[in-house]
């Protein structure tokens, strides 16, 4: 065995040989390489080409692209429903989580058991079955309509509704919130008491506190969370797939439905591989962005830039 | 609103008996504390509601289904469950769970073993390339698997693994998911070294150490590793969409949805059943084992 070659006296890091802890990372670099690197060459080629699955691939240099910024509706469409999308979840989301997390970060009793039941949505929500239940609850006789109808309101087409249907599958996301809420609470509660101490003396009061002390010292997290979410809301699927199918009238036919149809429905590799390559480029403008950004709004404590 | 008690700060300020000052604080505090509870309690209500009415719901007639927002059943029925697990196919859930957990302990168990030995190597030797390689693990964090599906497809399907279980559980076993690994290497980062060092001196190999000085150490890391893989797993949906066409070969997800497709008009009850048992593998799970969850994505995802 290839560990054995250290033998005792060798220190841990190292030893006699230098390849030891490339052996042991070995998994990773044939996975790297079988289902990620060679995949994500091939999908760019493939993009060049038209392949139907059936003949060989048909080099059409820029004509996949070409065709997807000037003749195709669907695209456009479900390009801005994408944007729409991703730009209501995202801030809706991690505001509420950042909001409950605030209100639970506090001396209270029971604080793991509102932990918990605000967390169980997030462990299930992707689940088709959750979907399933959006489309009960949100049914034109559902739950959210008997309730809304207790207080005397008409009842809403919600996913009927071109207008609406969007805004459902956005709340179910929103439901979600206990992930990126456990991940803010842990940071709160990682801030530095004294702070809070020396600022109320002074005489701040708790607005001034929470803008002035803990929004920047977590601003680390909210970067993080704020990444995450983003590229999974880029990627969201089992939401629009089972609760409105894309409708109506594609309203809901986020990107990855799009390429799910082109690919494994009208066999259409290559130009799925288009706009796949779209959708990742864009992700990975607005990652750059964020991490270009990030050295003016985000603060590390430790470091004296700030 | 912070974390902070003001009867601490008055308490700081002023250590002499109560003060009328002292006494404003502690109201104000106990009127802050009324607050917070009255809306965690409404906010956790409406969070947990769909849950509960969906129990509820599994057990009402179809007739009763659409009559109230209330939860509890008026003449509770199992009719729901008795349609749901017969489903909509020749086979019965019992079937579709099986196919679900040959998809999962594989994926699993795969996932916690390379996960292990990659993140033993990342966090505890030197190497050629160690940098880059490291930088490629976080990169792919960021990468979004839509990139690389297609290919992936074509790949297996050139295997010859088209429905079958392997295209959902192999590229796990080669460590496929950097998330868990950069897990782990943060969660060994945090381990002192003194008794690996001491393993060493006493003349174990590094294998040797790994298995009985790290991995002992590490398992509160690798159960969140393992209960994340199981609950990706079951809520997987688009993986075995693509690779599975029998419907013997099913998992929970797909068969949900093709009850859907075929019963939803008439019978709601045991569609939502159905959904119910769908999601008992995963509850289970969680509330077995909820600190680890917990505990896990605040460890895992602060020190990003």
């Amino acid at each position: 065995m290839a560990a054995r070659c250290t033998g005792a006296g060798g220190g841990l890091m190292g030893g006699d040989s230098k390849f030891l802890g490339l052996w042991y990372i070995s998994p990773y670099l044939i996975g790297l390489l079988m289902f990620t690197a060679f995949p994500f060459a091939a999908s760019l080629y493939l993009s060049f080409t038209d392949y139907d699955l059936f003949s060989a691939p048909k080099w059409v240099g820029l004509d996949n692209y070409k065709k997807l910024f000037t003749r195709d509706r669907t695209f456009d469409k479900s390009l801005k429903v994408t944007l729409i999308y991703v730009f209501t979840t995202v801030p809706l989301k991690l505001t509420f989580a950042l909001f409950i997390a605030v209100v639970l970060n506090y001396r209270l009793r029971g604080i793991n058991l509102f932990r918990t039941a605000y967390y169980v949505p997030s462990i299930l929500g992707g689940s088709i079955a959750i979907a399933v239940l959006w489309r009960y609850i949100f049914a034109e006789a559902g739950l959210v309509n008997m309730l809304l109808g207790l207080f005397g309101v008409e009842p809403v087409n919600w996913f009927g509704d071109p207008e609406n249907a969007l805004f459902t599958i956005t709340l179910l996301r929103c439901w979600q919130f206990g992930s990126a809420m456990v991940i803010f609470l842990a940071a709160l509660q990682s801030v530095d008491k004294t702070l809070y101490e020396a600022a109320a003396i002074d005489g701040a009061g708790p607005w001034a506190i929470f803008r002035n002390i803990t929004l920047p010292l977590i601003t680390p997290v909210i970067f993080f969370n704020l990444i995450m979410q983003t590229v999974q809301a880029f990627q969201e699927f089992n939401g629009p797939y089972i609760i409105t199918q894309g409708g109506p009238l594609k309203s809901t036919y986020l990107l990855p439905l799009y390429i799910y149809d082109e690919a494994f429905k009208s066999f259409d590799m290559g130009y799925a591989s288009a706009i796949a390559w779209v959708l990742f480029t864009i992700i990975m403008v607005l990652t750059l962005v964020a991490f270009w950004s990030s050295k003016k709004w985000v603060y590390y404590a430790g470091d004296r830039r700030n | 609103m912070v974390s902070l008690s003001p009867t601490n700060v008055a308490a700081q300020v002023n250590p002499e008996p109560p003060t009328a000052l002292d006494i404003k604080l502690r109201r104000k505090s106990r009127w802050n504390a009324a607050i917070r509870y009255s809306l965690l309690i409404i906010v956790g209500f409406i969070m947990i509601y769909p849950l509960l009415w969906l129990i509820g719901a599994s057990f009402k007639t179809n007739a009763e289904m659409f009559s109230s927002p209330w939860f509890w059943p008026k003449e509770p029925t199992v009719d729901g469950y008795i349609q749901g697990w017969k489903t909509s196919t020749p086979y019965t859930f019992a079937t579709f769970f099986f196919n679900s957990m040959q998809i999962a302990i594989p994926k699993v168990i795969g996932t916690a073993i390379s996960s292990t030995l990659v993140a033993y190597g990342f966090a505890r030797f030197e190497f050629p390339g160690k940098k880059i390689v490291f930088a490629i693990l976080i990169a792919t964090l960021l990468l979004p698997d839509v990139v690389t599906r297609i290919p992936q497809y074509l790949l297996f399907r050139e295997l010859g693994w088209l429905d079958t279980y392997l295209p959902l559980f192999v590229p796990q076993w080669f460590a496929w998911e950097a998330f868990f690994v950069f897990m782990l290497i943060q969660f060994l980062r945090a381990i002192p070294r003194e008794m690996e060092e001491a393993a060493r001196v006493d003349g174990a190999t590094t294998l040797q150490t790994l298995i009985y000085v790290v991995v002992p150490m590490l398992l509160p890391a690798l159960v969140s590793v393992c209960l994340f893989q199981f609950m990706w797993t079951m809520n997987d949906f688009l993986g075995p969409l693509i690779y599975i066409s029998t419907v013997e070969k099913y998992p929970i997800s797909l068969a949900l949805k093709l009850s859907i497709d075929a019963t939803e008009a008439f019978n709601w009850n045991s569609i939502l059943a159905m959904t119910v048992l769908a999601l008992t593998p995963s509850l289970i799970v969680f509330f077995l084992a909820q600190k680890s969850f917990i505990e896990g994505i605040s460890s895992g995802g602060v020190k990003g």
